[in-house]
């Protein structure tokens, strides 16, 4: 059974994303997501500057199987991105809630992470597939 | 309803996931398909291949069905336990399947055939069967293990009785033995050197049992994949059907025209083609730089279009790897969009690995 911890909020299609003490949101790909892509072995970030659009695809996880495109939690800036996941994808596999993340967003208003899906509606979800 | 191997339920106690393959139920990875296809290239691994479909033809006319019935020459399988790669046609010379046909005994032969094509296939021996007087049995009272690796043969031969575990290691290369109902066959879809086994399916539990408490690693279709692709060797459905010939599948190798007096299935229409020239050929692609090669993606080639058939990431070699259909000629750099995006590959011969390691022909300064 994967793993959702209370302290996230998730979006339908499987990211993540924690509201950080500095204001920042941090995002990545969900317990489940890993497990269901299989071994990742090649991770497409944004660059740094990139401002995004809520729902908009700026990330790639690939696994020996599948492509699968990432969507931002909500709007905002990238203020950093994880560089370690370009040599070594598989910390998503191995730590999808902690060095697996992906990239972090100086979010344009903070108070959309309401908008998403808690960690029991999240769990409901993954019951309901 | 998927249907089930005779193994389906040691793969759920190992907590495989599973996925429908041609209709059956089956173990994609056990945990990490990577690492299975390591454990295959460096030790050994083990797969459940069940659902491939064992045919057996029984009759004095077994031989002279299959030289009208297969590209490849059976004649060219000349001492009893010998095995040929072959594709049976259809009169437009398409391929209906690609199947290995093991001689056992002069009225007794034994074709393994894709699960996913089971159906047709069976439907297409045996009408072509009816005027050799066989019988055809599809035998799903059988079960079929792989064993592959460097370690494999040994490991598996430990388990069976002295005399056979010496006649299994004396076995040559795509050859076979069948000692009262155990099958052994020193063949694969891997690459790398191994058995396929196959067995009655009420005792395929047990040596599934036995193979692994002898250290050999479970192992899924994902890696099984990974491994035939790493090894240059086409899968059914995704390289080749019956809108392709064998020339157009990177598969001349197993159409024996010679001698030119056997009037296979399909025949007519090979040599019409090679006459006319053929238009597109199956290479392999090595991608530069990051990204994964897949099936159907648009390959740019200087003489036109071409696809992707198979693509992957290579566990071995670390990079994406594939095999495409391009215009004949085609060689040197070609480009290939993945998601919108174009990036070159280089066009090479597979195998991509040999014996483990990067197939040294694909290097570039070669």
């Amino acid at each position: 059974m994967s793993e959702v911890p209370a302290d996230l909020r998730f979006l339908k299609s499987h990211e993540w994303a924690r509201l950080e003490d500095d204001g920042r949101v941090r995002v990545g790909i969900s317990d489940h997501a890993q497990e269901a892509l299989g071994d990742l072995v090649f991770v497409e970030l944004p660059e740094v500057g990139d401002e995004l659009e809520a729902d908009q695809a700026c990330a790639v996880v690939e696994s020996v199987k599948a492509a699968s495109d990432v969507y931002a939690p909500l709007a905002g800036e990238v203020v950093e991105v994880n560089e370690t996941l370009n040599d070594s994808p598989e910390l998503v596999n191995e730590a999808a809630y902690g060095d697996g993340w992906l990239f972090c967003i100086q979010p344009a208003d903070a108070a959309a992470m309401d908008g998403l899906l808690d960690a029991e509606a999240y769990a409901q979800l993954l019951d309901s597939e | 309803m998927a249907r089930h191997t005779p193994l389906h339920s040691a793969h759920l106690a190992l907590s495989a996931r599973m996925v429908d393959f041609g209709g059956w139920d089956m173990p994609i990875h056990y945990g990490s398909q990577i690492e299975e296809h390591h454990a295959v290239r460096r030790d050994a691994g083990l797969f459940d291949v069940s659902h491939m479909t064992v045919v057996d033809l029984h009759g004095e006319q077994c031989r002279a069905f299959l030289s009208r019935l297969l590209a490849n020459n059976i004649d060219k399988a000349a001492t009893r336990g010998k095995a040929i790669y072959s594709c049976m046609l259809t009169e437009t010379g398409g391929v209906i399947d690609d199947l290995i046909t093991y001689y056992l005994e002069d009225d007794w032969f034994r074709m393994i055939v894709n699960a996913a094509t089971r159906e047709k296939d069976l439907a297409w021996i045996r009408q072509q069967a009816e005027p050799f007087h066989l019988e055809v049995k599809e035998r799903d009272d059988l079960a079929m293990l792989a064993v592959q690796g460097p370690n494999a043969r040994e490991r598996a031969a430990g388990l069976l009785p002295r005399e056979l575990a010496t006649a299994a290691l004396e076995l040559k290369r795509f050859n076979a033995l069948d000692a009262d109902g155990l099958f052994v066959a020193r063949t694969g879809y891997t690459g790398e050197d191994g058995f396929e086994m196959v067995v009655p399916g009420d005792q395929a539990g047990d040596w599934w049992q036995r193979l692994l408490d002898a250290g050999v690693q479970p192992c899924g279709l994902g890696a099984r994949d990974t491994l035939r692709l790493e090894a240059g060797m086409n899968l059914y459905g995704q390289d080749m059907d019956e809108d392709t010939t064998p020339y157009e599948a990177g598969l001349a190798w197993t159409v024996a025209l010679e001698p030119a007096d056997r009037d296979f299935i399909g025949r007519a229409a090979l040599e019409r083609q090679r006459a006319d020239g053929v238009p597109c050929a199956l290479v392999g692609l090595v991608l530069e730089g990051r990204g994964v090669l897949r099936h159907g993606q648009r390959v740019i080639c200087p003489g036109g279009e071409g696809q992707i058939t198979s693509g992957t990431f290579s566990p071995t070699l670390e990079q994406s790897v594939a095999m495409a259909r391009v215009p004949t000629g085609t060689s040197g750099r070609v480009t290939v969009e993945i998601r919108n995006r174009e990036l070159p590959a280089r066009v090479v011969s597979p195998p991509f690995v040999r014996n483990g390691k990067m197939n040294p022909a694909i290097q570039e300064d070669s």
